[in-house]
């Protein structure tokens, strides 16, 4: 490889870049937009469930507790319903999500056998809003039970005899308020990175094909290898400025906490890149048409990184085939690294075996796009 | 005209044909997608691995922590001597949560006191802690009651039984056993979908325009109207076999239970194609050359799937995203699909997101149309 032909070949790609000054603004606007659209919307906290109260009694006892549930950040009383049927159309129609419902003999049953019981009717389409929701409506009762149990002690002269209670102190690490905002909006630059990279290095093969002009490249001495380092410093070079760009805007606009330090944010970020970028050109040498490269481009990034890479769906939690299939999908390393640099500060040594990984991945990408290229000239 | 139409529609399809990728990409990939994704995607909290480090060593304390793996929700994956351990474990990822209970444990309990049990978790991934967390609670309350109640019975045999307590009963409908991919598979029917629609589409006019043949085809005696019509045919019945592939994976290989009307999932489907169609030809119509169109096409389709309510529910947006929301095809269509598949509702509760298809649809073609009569006048 001769750095003075790489040069040169990267010299015409930022020229042809700097030509094209409406396709560069845009390169380096879309990402911000793309972060400020999944920032927000890119949530799973639950947080006033709407609820729908069918209080068939209507005492003392049940209003207690329906207040138990007013009282409750996690709750939004919507309606108070009359019947069972406008309970069940409510949740058909996802007017609410959850319905309790106190049944006639509520206070009777409490007084006499001391069992009572509260339904609570879940929409359990979603499952995980579902059992956010049946995990919050257990705190509110089991709240409202001790309550009761305390004045039930007291009434009998047994104060002093308390009950035995276990309480659980959770202390949480890393991401200590519990929003989700704090893990998704890492793995949502990682997800913008993966889409831009793809796309910026799929177009510009792709781009010298349709116009006639790799002809004109093959017959210069530039070798395969020299072709695409020098074709994707350039595009390197956009990206990380992009890559800064969105993890600015994570930081100071919707206050993700950075712990960690900018070398090791910036380093993996490049290894990241180039593996991406890699893959982009891989596909745009094999496929030699923009309508191809875009539909396998769009194959590899989107759902892959979304699904596989524990951006929202916890690796741990899948089949072990699937598990096993993640460690083939190269953001799954970039998106723990940028979860620990983020949430948990970790240094580069820390960050071993994901850097070892994507530079594997690097090397691997890197030999056969040269190799496809080589063999598509043929 | 049909005839004009007709022609268009075999030339398109004889175009595909020879695209080799194009045929590859139709049939394998989204079924591996389907399947892949359609075990990946879970929210579900089970065996989660913990460590234990137990300073009371009592028969209390014993009895708690096998109340952990007794439920199947957790996995005793260590047992710890003391918290040293801890940061580095947590910190790499390997267990995502530690139970700690410090000595005097059962002494307390015994004396009818607070004891507390502490739980340290790893908060990177929140929902997981949260639903997690959520759990420990539910055992501890149970501990609790349990406790207490053999406590009185043994001070006082008569009195235990009344002592007052409500229990939370839990009815899930639609999906009883809250199983998650229930929810992401039908999902899964709209988002490949559209994936695929929108990105054939958008090539559909630019890639003429920059080849040159779009010219070759102004000359003939077709008008925009029926091109765009022979152009999106094809497409439209790509959509539809698509979807009927991956509804049978769905329902075959995932079991998900069909509880609607076949006709009404059909209407949705065939709005929702064309309202795809619609995004499709837009882009294409307004992109000058295909790399405008594979830009805008990524652009238009990373937003379109995250904020469809596929995995992050619409109710946690903020207002502004939940409006931007309504221009998204897909989130018409999930509703629609689950509202089929679990639910079994009709259109007396469907009908809004129908209508609000067949508007977006109307807006993007005539939108397209137009754009399109002006680019090649």
């Amino acid at each position: 490889m001769n750095l003075r032909r790489c040069a040169a070949m990267s010299c015409k790609e930022f020229i042809q870049i700097r030509r094209d000054r409406r396709s560069l603004a845009i390169v380096l606007f879309l990402p911000l937009i793309q972060i400020l659209l999944l920032g927000y919307g890119a949530r799973l906290d639950a947080n006033h469930i709407p609820l729908y109260v069918l209080d068939q009694e209507g005492s003392q006892h049940s209003q207690a507790l329906l207040k138990a549930f007013q009282a409750s950040p996690y709750f939004n009383v919507v309606k108070t319903v009359e019947n069972y049927g406008a309970l069940v159309r409510a949740i058909d129609s996802d007017h609410c999500k959850l319905g309790i419902v106190i049944p006639w003999n509520f206070s009777e049953r409490l007084d006499d056998s001391g069992r009572a019981t509260v339904q609570a009717v879940v929409d359990g389409t979603d499952d995980n809003s579902a059992q956010l929701a049946e995990g919050y409506a257990q705190a509110v009762v089991a709240n409202y039970t001790s309550g009761v149990q305390v004045d039930w002690f007291a009434r009998h002269g047994l104060a002093n005899q308390a009950t035995s209670r276990l309480s659980v102190d959770d202390r949480t690490w890393f991401n200590e308020d519990l929003e989700s905002k704090n893990f998704i909006i890492p793995g949502t630059v990682a997800l913008v990175m993966a889409l831009m990279g793809a796309l910026l290095s799929s177009l510009t093969i792709a781009r010298e094909w349709e116009r006639g002009t790799m002809e004109q490249l093959v017959a210069t001495p530039v070798t395969a290898l020299e072709i695409m380092v020098g074709k994707l410093v350039p595009y390197l070079v956009i990206s990380l400025l992009d890559a800064a760009l969105c993890a600015a805007f994570a930081v100071a606009w919707f206050e993700v906490p950075f712990r960690g330090g900018l070398g090791t944010f910036f380093f993996t970020t490049t290894l990241f890149l180039i593996v991406i970028l890699g893959i982009g050109y891989m596909i745009s040498v094999a496929t030699k048409s923009q309508l191809g490269a875009s539909q396998y481009a769009l194959l590899v990034t989107l759902l892959p990184t979304t699904m596989l890479s524990g951006f929202a769906f916890p690796i741990h939690q899948q089949p072990a085939p699937i598990r096993a299939l993640t460690y083939l999908v190269y953001s799954r390393y970039y998106v723990s690294a940028l979860k620990r640099i983020f949430l948990d500060g970790a240094a580069i040594n820390e960050l071993v075996p994901q850097i070892a990984a994507m530079t594997i991945y690097a090397l691997v990408v890197g030999f056969f796009a040269t190799r496809a290229f080589r063999k598509s000239l043929q | 005209m049909l005839d004009r139409i007709w022609h268009m529609i075999v030339k398109e399809f004889l175009q595909l044909k020879r695209d080799e990728h194009a045929r590859f990409w139709l049939i394998v990939p989204t079924i591996a997608q389907m399947l892949v994704f359609g075990y990946a995607a879970t929210f579900d909290v089970n065996r989660v691995r913990i460590a234990v480090i137990d300073f009371d060593h009592s028969q209390e304390s014993r009895d708690l922590i096998s109340r952990f793996t007794f439920t199947g929700k957790f996995e005793v994956a260590k047992i710890l001597g003391n918290e040293k351990e801890l940061k580095s474990l947590i910190g790499r990822g390997d267990i995502p949560m530690a139970v700690k209970i410090e000595p005097g444990f059962a002494e307390l309990m015994r004396k009818g006191q607070t004891a507390h049990v502490q739980v340290i978790v790893d908060g990177t991934n929140s929902n997981t802690a949260l639903i997690a967390v959520g759990y420990v609670n539910q055992i501890a309350e149970q501990f609790s009651q349990d406790y207490s109640r053999n406590r009185l019975g043994r001070l006082m045999p008569v009195m235990s039984s009344s002592v007052p307590q409500v229990r939370l009963e839990q009815r899930p409908w639609y999906n009883p056993d809250l199983n998650s991919k229930w929810f992401f598979v039908p999902g899964l029917i709209g988002s490949i979908t559209l994936l695929l629609v929108v990105n054939l589409t958008a090539f559909a006019i630019v890639r003429e325009r920059e080849i040159g043949t779009l010219e070759q085809i102004m000359v003939t005696p077709i008008r925009p109207f029926e091109m765009i019509l022979g152009k999106t045919v094809p497409f439209f019945l790509i959509g539809l076999g698509n979807v009927a592939l991956v509804a049978a994976v769905a329902i075959l290989w995932f079991q998900v239970p069909f509880r609607g009307n076949v006709l009404v999932l059909l209407l949705g489907v065939v709005l929702f194609l064309m309202s795809t169609l619609g995004v499709g030809l837009l882009i294409s119509t307004i992109s000058s050359t295909q790399q405008q169109a594979f830009a805008s096409g990524f652009f238009f389709l990373n937003p379109a799937f995250t904020l469809s309510g596929f995995a992050f529910p619409i109710t946690s947006m903020p207002k502004a995203i939940r409006i931007i929301t309504y221009v998204d095809p897909l989130r018409y269509f999930l509703v629609i699909l689950r509202g089929t598949f679990l639910k079994g509702v009709g259109l007396t509760v469907l009908w809004p997101q129908m209508l609000g298809l067949a508007a977006l649809t109307f807006v993007l073609l005539m939108v397209s149309v137009t754009r399109f009569r002006k680019s090649i006048d």
